[in-house]
């Protein structure tokens, strides 16, 4: 998807052309008022004071920066440093995410090339085995890897009755547990852009280099991982983006401990808090690096295209 | 295409159909999670006629949060502990209820009629009252329970395996209990301790909830976790062996009352819903489910025989006193958000 | 070709690890789906085949709750991929069959837009901006932000299938007299639809599994499934939830295979 947005869409032709404004408007209509015009909204609310016990009043202030980046002390007159608390929650997200990103690809680039290397009639049957899961909802699949995970359940029996371990292991509520439902979430957008990459792939180099007494592995890393990085760097990204502004894996998994930036923005709306225009700032500081990674691997993506065409 | 035309074009037509039905017939209930038996709101309907639907919060600030976000004049009525109804009352979010629109009004008992959070009633009803402090795992740890050390200066049997209410007063309220200063304090010496001592303590919790605050304790993912006492209760009678205790440094009294919210979209639904719960039988339905204790007249033929000897429900003689969480001023209040802020982070 | 060259494709662990990858895809459905028949009470003791728990789903305490929250996510979901695979389908026309133009670049980042926006951003923004201009949350409110995040997921499969039609098609009805029109709706999208049913489905799909941003929109005693199921799993996981899980499960294997089937005819067209 996001390789497709940093190339423009391909070929097109003029068939419809005169029409062509009254066929993109309903689009154009609905997105400006229903995305872009809220994300202006956010952007204007950031910047806006927060009311005593909730709400905000329409006044200009820089209060919800100043408390993302500045410590002023527990009575807020002490000189400013550097707030690290909210940096942290940032810093988990991204550290979170990237591990989560890391097992996706450790697990997913393997089955991405078992499936890219099958005969082609059952590649599909394979992508379809890996996508089913997918088409259930994100919460469900959420709850049962917490009900899996727990200390009394099905695994940690399963384990102790083969005599693997001897007391529950504690998963549920740790950052493992975390990864584990990030990588559960979103998988598939690692395997399957790997997967179109492999399959792209002429496997003759593998061969030249066989030839020229190159072992295996220094084939995939030589020649094939080159080949193939476009689709890794893709499935990264598919992965990583979502992960770090996710919600319900850190929720349901990881309890309210293991905050994340989207448990700390729910909290600003939905939760304790209630702190609008502070919850709007850590939203657009969110938008703002997703955007930026996104422009940078737009950019990797157009470096590659050219290098590679 | 054609018939996912007609489809939608029949789902529109429910959509604003149930919009239409939303005039007459209706309440919308912001409640508490599991505090409420569903036979009881079907008992209600069927009386009135009264169609419920019911949206769940987990604290009294998430809940103001939401109201002031928009919730007011979509909701009738809600349930706030006490404190929260003065903060409700201040902010302009409740309506009055008049002289005689009540006829079950007098059956309030007369300890519960006149509080300080909502003088004569003017605005609410009362629910259920009970306590706040924690409960302890007896299969983990078999020694003294009878002080805030559990929670906020644990013995290393249950480090790391506390579960903390997600909620800033009853957090807060304890701390203070437990450090041994006056709430909302504005003194900046007592109030750095007891940003310090939470600090420390914070390191021992393994998670914030309260909608699991119960499901832990039975599960046995958590060995102590704050909690109301019939909720408590309800743990051990769903089989965690766990014990409630009554802190020698106190601990947190509280009552949760029905108010009528302002611009409520089905005020006399609302007024009816009321006079039901303020019905002995009713409110007593209630008591027997939740386990807490009900603020209304003549509810003791109607209450679980086993309530009375209820472990959670008789403290020990050497109980500390039972505080109700107080209001702070804006200014205490800041400071509060951001030793909260240090604590959840 | 895949026998000589088998051994230089192979690497060894690769099917292993495919294989623990399916394992850790599928084993916490497989589980929940054979506890959802458990007969006991409890979470984790196994006391025989039972349906009570599907009976607790259409009658217990919370089957209102559940009945009235499926009603709400089926209409939603239904009208929200109508309207988007709708106004998908028209804009994908007008980006592969419209030219070049100087918005077109825009235009597609524009579309994509909802993909490129963390859903939590996109939740709060929608919030907001409902709370701001004094629009009501309600059903309404959830149909409009659904509608405009399902139609990037309409619009890829759309516009994919259309970039694999040539339009000599459209041009050949023309020379025949044909109006554009006629061509559009004669032609043209007869020849899209299994791209539309596709992005119908997915958006249909999209809708239904939505949490967080109909969590943030949604207005007093609106719920639809997740929302419900999140409510209720908050305080744990109870049996009832595992059987409307596995209820879910069930309708989601069929849309993936009608949407399987689809689109395999499309390959052999």
């Amino acid at each position: 998807m996001a390789a497709g947005a940093a190339s423009g869409g391909s070929a097109t032709t003029d068939t419809y052309k005169e029409a062509r404004t009254w066929l993109l408007l309903p689009a154009w209509v609905t997105l400006c008022i229903l995305i872009l015009a809220p994300v202006l909204m956010m952007l204007v609310y950031s910047f806006l004071t927060k009311e005593f016990r909730g709400g905000v009043i329409w006044e200009f202030s820089l209060a919800a920066y100043d408390q993302f980046f500045f410590d002023r002390g527990l009575f807020g007159d002490d000189p400013p440093k550097i707030e690290w608390t909210y940096i942290a929650i940032f810093w988990r997200s991204i550290w979170q995410a990237g591990a989560a990103t890391l097992l996706s690809l450790v697990i997913g680039f393997p089955t991405a090339y078992f499936i890219a290397t099958r005969a082609e009639n059952m590649r599909p049957v394979w992508v379809f085995l890996i996508t089913i899961p997918y088409w259930v909802n994100l919460l469900i699949r959420t709850v049962s890897m917490k009900f899996l995970l727990r200390d009394q359940g099905p695994l940690n029996d399963f384990l102790i009755n083969i005599g693997l371990i001897d007391s529950p292991l504690h998963i549920v509520n740790t950052n493992f547990a975390v990864q584990l439902g990030l990588f559960y979430s979103y998988l598939p957008f690692m395997v399957l852009p790997i997967y179109a990459a492999v399959e792209r792939y002429n496997f003759n180099l593998s061969e030249a280099a066989a030839d020229l007494y190159a072992s295996k592995w220094t084939t995939l890393r030589r020649i094939l991982l080159p080949a193939v990085k476009p689709g890794v760097i893709a499935g990264c990204i598919l992965v990583f983006v979502p992960s770090m502004g996710s919600f319900l894996a850190p929720d349901l998994l990881g309890g309210a401990k293991n905050f994340m930036i989207g448990s700390l923005i729910e909290e600003q709306f939905k939760g304790n808090a209630g702190n609008w225009p502070f919850g709007a700032a850590a939203s657009m500081i969110l938008l703002t690096m997703v955007l930026i990674i996104l422009m940078i691997f737009a950019r990797q993506q157009a470096k590659a295209e050219k290098s590679g065409g | 295409m054609k018939s996912f035309m007609k489809n939608s074009a029949a789902a529109m037509a429910l959509i604003i159909g149930a919009n239409a039905a939303a005039a007459e017939g209706n309440l919308v209930l912001y409640h508490w999670f599991e505090y409420i038996p569903q036979d009881l709101i079907e008992k209600f309907t069927a009386e009135t006629g009264i169609n419920v639907t019911m949206d769940t919060f987990d604290s009294n600030e998430a809940m103001l949060a939401s109201l002031k976000a928009g919730g007011i004049g979509t909701y009738d009525v809600s349930v706030p502990g006490d404190y929260m109804v003065s903060i409700m009352a201040g902010e302009g979010m409740l309506d009055t209820i008049a002289d005689g629109e009540l006829k079950n009004k007098g059956n309030i008992a007369s300890e519960w009629a006149d509080p300080s959070f909502d003088p004569g009633r003017k605005h609410s009803i009362p629910y259920q009252w009970g306590s706040t402090s924690f409960a302890v795992n007896r299969d983990v740890y078999s020694g003294d329970i009878q002080t805030t050390d559990i929670l906020f200066n644990p013995p290393a049997e249950l480090q790391g395996r506390i579960n903390m209410l997600d909620s800033q007063g009853e957090v807060m309220a304890m701390a203070a209990l437990h450090v041994g200063i006056p709430q909302c304090s504005n003194d900046r010496e007592q109030l750095k301790a007891l940003n310090a001592m939470l600090i420390e303590a914070k390191a021992h919790w393994a998670s914030f909830n309260s909608d699991t605050a119960k499901e832990v304790l039975v599960s046995g993912d958590a060995a102590v976790g704050q909690i109301y006492d019939g909720f408590s209760a309800k743990a051990r009678e769903e089989g965690a062996n766990v014990e409630y205790a009554y802190p020698t440094q106190g601990y947190i009294a509280w009552m949760d009352n029905v108010v009528l919210l302002k611009d409520a979209p089905n005020r006399d639904s609302a007024l009816k819903f009321m006079d039901f719960l303020l019905e002995p039988e009713n409110i007593a339905a209630v008591t027997n489910y939740a386990r807490y204790n009900a603020g209304v007249n003549g509810v003791e033929e109607f209450l679980d025989p086993e309530l009375a000897t209820q472990p959670e429900k008789n403290p020990h003689d050497k109980v500390g006193p039972g505080v109700f969480i107080e209001v702070c001023s804006q200014e205490v209040q800041a400071v509060y958000d951001q030793i909260w802020t240090n604590v959840k982070k | 070709m895949a026998s000589t060259n088998f051994d230089i494709k192979t690497y060894p662990g690769f099917k292993a690890v495919t294989l623990l990858c399916l394992i850790v895809l599928y084993a916490p459905l497989v589980v929940v789906t054979i506890y959802s028949f458990n007969a006991s009470q409890s979470l984790t003791n196994w006391e025989g085949i039972s349906l009570r728990w599907y009976a607790d789903v259409f009658s217990g305490p919370e089957s209102s709750k559940f009945k009235e929250a499926a009603k709400n996510s089926f209409i939603i979901a239904i009208i929200a991929a109508t309207v988007s695979t709708s106004i998908a389908t028209l804009a994908a026309t007008g980006m592969v069959r419209g030219g070049k133009f100087k918005l077109r670049t825009v235009s597609f980042g524009l579309i994509s837009l909802p993909l490129m926006v963390p859903e939590i951003v996109t939740a709060v923004a929608t919030l907001i901006f409902f709370n701001s201009i004094g629009f009501d949350r309600g059903i309404m409110t959830i149909l409009l932000a659904h509608i405009a995040f399902c139609i990037p997921f309409a619009y890829l499969p759309i516009s994919a299938r259309m970039q694999g039609i040539e339009d000599s098609y459209e041009q050949a009805a023309q020379d025949l007299y044909a109006t554009k029109r006629q061509a559009f709706t004669k032609i043209l999208l007869p020849l899209m639809m299994p791209g539309i049913i596709s992005g119908f489905l997915l958006a249909f799909i999209v809708s239904l599994d939505d949490f967080i941003i109909t969590n943030f929109v949604k207005g007093a005693g609106v719920e639809t499934l997740p929302t419900a199921i999140f409510g209720s799993v908050k305080q744990g996981i109870k049996p009832n939830i595992m059987a409307i899980s596995t209820m879910l499960l069930g309708v989601s294997v069929v849309m993936v295979t009608i949407s399987y089937f689809v689109s395999k005819k499309d390959n052999t067209k």
